[in-house]
């Protein structure tokens, strides 16, 4: 055979592949999971974040209208355009029904603009960006399970209320860090505090301290970290070992228990952090916890909890509607209510944001903690529409008709 | 107060030091590198994971056997290097003989691998290592704390950089090395046993690698991703200082430490990619590198 026909098999039997590939998925239900899965996010959810996805189609009864559900996961490397690929390529080719998960702002934005150009609903559950429902909302994005403006409310406001009126910012430098200081400073401003100054740090920095000199000499009271993951560690760190928590009060603007976990509490003892939901606060939710560590060997996220009430949040609309039409899909979704072992009172506001009530934590001494991953003491339970406000953002393109 | 640039001096001062810090381990790392590019001709793009493998071989030590950062010092790289010269006499020995590409290709591969694994076994998120007692706390320099720690590295890359050195352009076994790689068959002609002393040194190159490793670990999160990213500037560093020079690894290394402590404080946004810029100038001006020679 020469080369060139080949080819031409080749190309036609991917084609005959894909057609029966497109054809299957018309009697399925199809739900992609797009995250970080190797890089300094892995751990917030991951892998991890797909076995909670099966947890909760097994739990829900493996089908939905008799149709089966499928689940196609891929690791977008925290590159925008790996993420808006593979979900566009899964919309023409594998019958895509959602998109769950999204960690990182920059690819979750660029996902955002796929799920409205093709109408298919995307859940953003590990990103944190606000402007997810703001300036960069679609009728077809739902961020599910924090954002950075319940981040800066609930943390900013605890230290300021301690008497840190003066920051300095040590931000990731993209989407999510630049809205996370943002959201920190519009809070900092309003109860009469004082920004002295920020540094963008590329993210995936390792060496953070010659921006903590940097810090120490603004003469600021609290240091604000905002970045996550390894990042987080990192500055925290090293923040410790200049001896710069000393004369300084480190404010984790955004930290999963993975990274307290992976800090230590010697390291991160006394930290105010912010979460949307931990795994020892009632009976459900250690529940979930026990479950998920037997599988995974260590706690959930908020992220791996998030995960798996959205899952359920939308089979039970899939369900309730009779259909996996987007549209009638996304309206049945915006006025559900939500209470589950994830969220409490929780509800899909206009812009797409979920308003829910989130928790101030303080990282417990190694005194203090009891038992393994008893990391958090709750300083402050704040009603969703104190994290978040009560009115839809304004700058979301699609409420200004 | 005197300024520079705009900024105070103090500070200045202080991200120099700091550079000096960074351009200990960039140096350290590079004359591994550098020693094997020399010598073996392979672009050994593992040698950011077998710097990760020497920190996690200083965290396993100290979590699961007890051994202490000092024992450390000397297991970790004994440990991984012996690994390093596992790999060479099963794999990359029977790529000598084709393009170098080929020996690039390996040991990215080797690099995923041990990537994966670490991942795997500890997460993304890595562990976290304790500064030794002894080398807790700082000193006050007037214009910055410099905890002990960091003087630390400082003293033991700069020991070992120098003994590396002497070694390869000052003793017997530097210079049937140095023979072996400009005409092998002539020095196998005269009675040393080449392959083995290959094999030494890819194993040495490779402990160097996990030295490394072992001295970042009280400074960074153990990751398994903490190499990857270090990796890519170190090979700016390589050819900036000239492939397979030793001194000019070492030059270079600290030098480039130096530059990119100043952009953090000039220009932060910059400092993850003025090595590469530097590297562009240096490769059209002086396309061997700074130190080395041209062909």
């Amino acid at each position: 055979m020469t080369r060139k026909s080949t080819i031409v098999v080749l190309g036609t039997l991917l084609g005959l592949y894909a057609a029966s590939q497109a054809s299957a998925a018309a009697d399925q239900v199809v739900i992609g999971d797009i995250d970080d899965m190797s890089g300094v996010y892995a751990d917030v959810m991951g892998q991890a974040g797909v076995d909670v996805i099966n947890m909760a189609i097994a739990d829900f009864g493996g089908t939905v209208l008799g149709k089966k559900i499928t689940v196609l996961s891929v690791d977008h490397q925290n590159k925008p355009d790996i993420g808006a690929s593979k979900f566009r390529e899964w919309a023409d080719q594998n019958g895509l029904t959602v998109v769950l998960g999204g960690s990182n702002t920059g690819v979750s934005i660029a996902m955002s603009k796929v799920a409205a150009a093709k109408k298919i609903p995307f859940i953003a559950i590990g990103a944190g960006g606000a402007s997810l429902t703001g300036a960069d909302c679609t009728p077809y994005t739902i961020h599910y399970a924090y954002d950075t403006t319940a981040l800066g409310n609930g943390t900013a406001s605890a230290i300021i209320k301690e008497g840190g009126k003066t920051w300095f910012f040590i931000t990731a430098d993209y989407a999510f860090g630049t809205q996370l200081q943002d959201a920190a400073t519009k809070v900092v401003l309003a109860n009469g505090g004082k920004v002295l100054g920020a540094v963008r740090a590329p993210l995936g920095t390792t060496d953070y301290s010659s921006f903590l000199l940097q810090a120490q000499a603004s003469g600021a009271q609290v240091l604000g970290l905002a970045n996550a993951g390894t990042d987080f560690s990192n500055s925290l760190k090293a923040a410790n070992e200049f001896g710069i928590t000393k004369t300084m009060k480190p404010a984790a603007l955004l930290a999963f228990l993975t990274d307290i976990h992976a800090a230590t509490l010697q390291t991160a003892q006394g930290l105010y952090l912010t979460t949307g939901w931990y795994w020892d606060l009632n009976d459900q939710t250690r529940a979930f916890g026990k479950r998920f560590f037997a599988k995974v060997n260590r706690m959930p996220t908020m992220d791996q909890a998030g995960v798996y009430s959205a899952t359920m949040q939308y089979l039970n609309a899939v369900k309730a509607v009779g259909s996996t039409d987007s549209d009638k899909v996304m309206a049945q979704l915006k006025k559900t209510k939500i209470n589950d072992f994830f969220a409490k009172d929780g509800y899909i506001r206009a812009d797409g944001l979920m308003v829910h009530t989130m928790y101030v934590m303080k990282v417990k001494t190694p005194a203090e903690s009891k038992y393994p991953w008893d990391y958090y003491q709750v300083v402050k339970v704040m009603p969703g529409e104190e994290a978040d406000g009560a009115q839809p953002d304004q700058t979301c393109p699609m409420l200004k008709k | 107060m005197t300024t520079v640039f705009g900024v105070p001096l103090p500070a200045i001062l202080g991200q120099l030091m700091l550079g000096l810090v960074n351009g200990s381990f960039y140096a350290l790392l590079s004359l591994g590198l550098a020693v094997i590019f020399g010598l073996l001709g392979v672009v050994n793009f593992a040698h950011g994971a077998f710097y990760m493998l020497g920190a996690f071989a200083a965290y396993i030590g100290l979590a699961s056997f007890g051994v202490n950062y000092w024992w450390a010092l000397l297991l970790a790289p004994l440990t991984v290097g012996l690994l390093g010269i596992v790999i060479e006499r099963l794999l990359l020995r029977h790529l000598y003989h084709v393009e170098p590409v080929y020996g690039l290709l390996l040991t990215f591969g080797i690099a995923l691998i041990a990537e994966g694994v670490m991942r795997s076994q500890f997460g993304a998120s890595g562990k976290s290592y304790p500064v030794p007692p002894l080398l807790q706390g700082g000193f006050n320099l007037g214009f910055m704390v410099l905890p002990v720690y960091r003087a630390w590295v400082i003293l033991a890359s700069a020991t070992v950089c120098g003994v590396t050195w002497f070694l390869i352009e000052r003793t017997r076994l530097g210079s049937s090395l140095r023979a072996a790689t400009e005409n092998a068959k002539l020095v196998q002609a005269f009675g040393i046993n080449v392959p083995l002393l290959v094999m030494c040194t890819y194993g040495a190159g490779v402990a160097l690698a996990a030295l490394a490793g072992v001295l970042a670990a009280p400074v960074v999160q153990v990751s398994p991703l903490m190499g990857s990213s270090l990796v890519i500037v170190v090979f700016a560093v390589v050819v900036i200082g000239g492939m397979g020079s030793i001194v000019g690894a070492i030059v270079s290394g600290l030098l480039l430490g130096l530059i990119e402590g100043l952009t953090k404080v000039i220009y932060p946004e910059a400092s993850n990619i003025v090595v590469f810029v530097i590297m562009a100038v240096v490769l059209i001006w002086r396309p061997a590198g700074l130190f080395g020679k041209e062909q």
